[in-house]
């Protein structure tokens, strides 16, 4: 379908049954300008409906959950769906910043906070809600980005028997793919946390646990000592 | 006094007609008359079935438009507010006879079925509806109409 080759738009005279038959459902603008020939910041500011977004995602779920052994391998295969997305935003985001502020992160602080605010407002239109260090000496290779609400669960309930599974499985792919991109290999997580007090609030709240390779922490030590 | 339901038609094959089935019920206020499950599944199907006249009563109806069938139906205890989905899915409210603007509750109850039920990718058509994010928002939502 994205093919680099340009796209002819059907002409007017021709019978349109041929055509139809092998691109049924598919439109191409009349000027033949597709997506990929418009500039990149052209679509910056751009939002899209969040109920096809809703319907989409609710799709990519059912697909995710076809012939999947267990919950773990569910949420892998949403994160290998986001993986992706991710390595491209990250590209894309870092070309939008001011001409300043282009500089990839070089540290882990750098990184989390580039993911906090330009990921999440990209894709959420806010920044997300807390980025916290594991407090356990023993973990220090581990951070956590909470979301009160993360959008791409708004309108999903996962049923009781499925409890342990976390759709923003998704989300954790694409800052994975972020982190991963940016030289920074990790190993990231979503977890259901809106339970007991402050599930009356939040009863949706996932905290998102970035676990960093350990060559990555050996780097950033040894960075931190020059 | 509130009592709510939704029944689903399925979609008409060849080798099945289309039936209907009880996919929610719910009471939003505390000691109304109970039923089995069972009458509350005979019940929904007769319901199903006379709204189904209904909908051929009227002679007179402009052939252009689809006839609505039962909208409202009014006693002297109770009022049943009827709604009408384009897929067929019917939302039935049961009132106290004075309560006002019922059309506009089912209208916003629709809203949340359309965003909560049909957007979750965990229900499954013609299933009974078992959903934490939708049963909050409704509960929520005629908790502030039952407190007016």
């Amino acid at each position: 379908m994205a093919s680099s080759q340009p796209v002819k738009p059907p002409l007017a005279g021709q019978p349109a049954q041929a055509q139809r038959g092998s691109q049924a459902g598919l439109k191409y603008p009349s000027s033949g300008k597709t997506i990929y020939n418009r500039p990149l910041n052209r679509s910056r500011t751009q939002e899209l409906s969040q109920a096809s977004f809703a319907y989409l995602f609710g799709e990519m779920v059912s697909y995710a959950q076809k012939r999947v052994t267990g919950i773990q391998d569910l949420e892998k295969r949403l994160n290998v769906q986001g993986h992706p997305i991710g390595l491209k935003l990250l590209d894309l985001l870092l070309y939008r910043e001011p001409p300043r502020a282009q500089t990839r992160p070089l540290n882990i602080i750098a990184l989390l906070q580039f993911i906090t605010t330009a990921l999440w407002r990209h894709l959420f239109s806010r920044p997300a809600d807390a980025l916290e260090k594991s407090s356990n000496p023993e973990t220090p290779d581990e951070y956590m980005i909470s979301d009160n609400e993360p959008l791409v669960n708004q309108y999903i309930s996962v049923p009781k028997e499925m409890n342990q599974l976390n759709c923003a499985a998704f989300v954790a792919g694409i800052v994975e793919g972020v982190c991963d991109g940016a030289g920074f290999p990790a190993r990231v997580t979503a977890h259901s946390v809106g339970k007991g007090e402050e599930g009356e609030l939040w009863p949706g709240k996932t905290v998102f646990l970035v676990k960093f390779q350990p060559e990555v922490v050996e780097r950033e030590a040894y960075l931190g000592k020059s | 006094m509130s009592s709510f339901y939704i029944l689903q038609t399925s979609f008409p094959t060849a080798d099945k007609p289309q039936l209907c089935g009880l996919v929610y019920q719910r009471d939003f206020t505390e000691g109304l008359n109970k039923l089995s499950v069972n009458d509350y599944l005979v019940l929904a199907g007769t319901f199903h079935g006379v709204h189904a006249i209904t909908t051929r009563l009227n002679p007179l109806h402009p052939p252009n438009e689809p006839p609505s069938g039962i909208e409202v139906l009014e006693t002297e205890h109770f009022r049943l507010q009827c709604f009408q989905t384009l897929t067929g899915t019917k939302f039935l409210l049961f009132t106290e006879p004075f309560q006002l603007n019922t059309d506009k509750i089912v209208a916003r109850i629709y809203e949340l079925y359309a965003d909560y039920v049909m957007k979750n990718p965990f229900y499954s058509l013609e299933m009974p509806i078992r959903s934490e994010g939708w049963e909050r928002r409704l509960v929520r939502e005629m908790r502030v109409l039952n407190s007016r």
